[in-house]
């Protein structure tokens, strides 16, 4: 049974996921990355896709949830590299996917967590 | 029609799925569908492999390579025998859920796909028959 | 079926004959475009015709018999020249409809005083003639389907430009009507410069939308989700004071989309997001 590495890159998760996830895979990724977040008290979540061919409402339910679980423990995901063919099937299917955070790339994913860090902080300070 | 291409695989587990995936993409790029067509017919086929499998109880998927003279295309049937699809009309509306979150998708797979059949019988099982054309 | 076999002798036979009289009559038909064909050209595609005729009609009288493909692929090969060079359809068909005379005039000189018999024959000679003359007329339709499908996807292609503004900003103006078909387009277009580009920010400019009602909304709505999936942000501008009224008519919501009267409005908005400004530069003195 192939296991989603998960990489850590500073104070993020590096999630890479490659095409045709089983089912158990899916459970297993999202109860390992649970627990990496607070075990390495990750700021922050990449979940790259680039590999990624077909997604479809499974995967998506599972990039939901790994969204919402992060972020209850206080780490913002950010989907990276989805591919054109991809975006417009998923809108299509009507999984548009519009509370998750996406970037191009791994770059412009770190990027996006760090000011997205910056103004949450900034406003947690100022209340 | 002519058919150029016929093959039945069955559906009992997973992995079959994720086989069953890779054979659509297959004869999608074998009929020189686009990508994004490509892409399209594979995420429907994908839905509706794993809702055979989840709520059909298991079946067998149908995979065609169609040439009908001015065009070509895929015609992938699912078949199941399992509890049937009781109220299509209601499933096949947007945003229609049964356990496990997401719906049935067959909303969403309709409008990746030019030609949708499905018919479904409480107790007998349900077919579902899905054409991407070029 | 005798009748037929005699018949196709004699169009053989005085095959010079017909051709002369249905030549003329298809060079004087008001219709014909002498411009555009040449006397030669014709000639030769009648003198070929007939003889495919004679052959197919030693055969049968039925146009639907196999013994008329190769008529039928001559005609079509004819209606396509003609469509091509664009002559009307029923300029196309008079190349059918004007064999009817000299074959009518043959018809009576075999039939001579026999009317029921001469009935017969131009009964059969007309039926066949009409089938083939709509033939090319269906022929000819074909071809200009198929131009025009041609040059709409040239022109879908054309009118959908994506256009670097700066440095991770693209602007997109649509011209023209969006329907589902030139969404698709316009979405792949979008998304593959996104991809070239590293854009963070699109925007989609209306102002050459002529109508936006709930559908043209929906297009527009999956075209910005879809830009949002890859990392991009869309901005529409160009909402002109009918399209915004016709907008809240409806009822059609934008979500939360920004939304600007202009382009430029759009691109100072494009780059306050980015962190950048244009700054006028010092004058040189």
């Amino acid at each position: 049974m192939e296991r989603i590495p998960i990489l850590k890159m500073g104070p993020y998760l590096l999630v890479t996921i490659q095409v045709d996830m089983h089912d158990r895979v899916a459970m297993m990724l999202q109860d390992e990355l649970t627990e990496r977040i607070v075990s390495e008290r990750a700021q922050g979540v990449l979940l790259d896709i680039s590999s990624v061919e077909v997604v479809d409402s499974f995967i998506g339910r599972m990039i939901g949830n790994i969204a919402s679980m992060s972020r209850l423990l206080d780490a913002e995901t950010v989907v990276v590299g989805m591919r054109p063919a991809v975006a417009i099937t998923l809108v299509e299917l009507g999984l548009a996917l519009p509370t998750i955070k996406t970037a191009l790339n791994v770059d412009a994913g770190m990027t996006l967590l760090k000011s997205s860090r910056k103004t949450s902080t900034n406003a947690r300070a100022s209340r | 029609m002519p058919v150029l291409r016929d093959e039945l695989i069955g559906l009992r587990s997973m992995d079959d799925v994720i086989k069953a995936r890779q054979l659509v993409r297959d004869c999608a790029i074998f009929q020189g569908l686009s990508l994004v067509d490509q892409t399209k017919l594979v995420t429907a086929a994908s839905e509706l492999a794993r809702n055979t499998l989840i709520h059909g109880g298991g079946g067998e998927m149908r995979l065609q390579a169609l040439n009908d003279g001015s065009r070509r295309g895929v015609k992938v049937m699912f078949v199941d025998t399992g509890p049937g699809i009781p109220d299509i009309e209601l499933a096949m509306k947007d945003g229609y859920t049964t356990r496990g979150g997401l719906g049935l998708g067959l909303s969403g797979s309709k409008r990746l796909v030019n030609e949708f059949e499905i018919q479904s019988q409480p107790g007998k099982g349900t077919t579902v028959s899905i054409v991407r054309w070029k | 079926m005798g009748h037929n076999t005699q018949m196709a002798d004699e169009i053989r036979l005085r095959q010079e004959e017909i051709l002369k009289k249905w030549t003329s009559y298809q060079l004087a038909a008001l219709t014909l475009r002498r411009d555009l064909l040449k006397e030669s050209g014709l000639r030769e595609e009648s003198r070929r015709f007939l003889e495919l005729f004679a052959d197919a009609f030693a055969d049968s009288a039925d146009s639907a018999a196999t013994s008329w493909k190769p008529v039928k692929d001559h005609l079509a090969e004819i209606s396509r020249g003609r469509a091509l060079q664009g002559f009307t359809p029923s300029e196309t068909a008079t190349f059918v409809f004007s064999l009817k005379q000299p074959l009518f005039d043959l018809a009576q000189q075999r039939a001579g005083s026999d009317e029921k018999r001469l009935a017969e024959m131009l009964w059969d000679l007309t039926m066949l003639l009409d089938k083939l003359g709509l033939y090319t007329t269906e022929i000819y339709q074909e071809n200009r389907e198929a131009v025009i499908r041609r040059q709409q996807q040239e022109l879908m292609e054309l009118s959908t430009p994506v256009v670097q503004l700066w440095d991770e900003v693209l602007a997109l103006p649509l011209i023209g009507t969006l329907d589902s078909e030139r969404t698709q387009v316009v979405m792949e277009n979008l998304l593959q410069r996104v991809v070239e580009t590293g854009a963070r920010l699109a925007i989609i400019d209306i102002t050459g939308v002529p109508t936006v009602d709930t559908l043209v909304a929906q297009h527009l709505m999956k075209t910005v989700a879809a830009t949002r999936l890859m990392g991009a942000d869309c901005i529409i501008s160009g909402i002109r004071p009918q399209i915004a009224q016709t907008i809240v008519h409806l009822g059609v919501n934008l979500n939360d989309i920004i939304t600007k009267a202009t382009l430029a409005d759009a691109f100072q908005v494009a780059l306050q997001r980015l962190g950048a400004s244009v700054v006028k530069a010092p004058q040189a003195n």
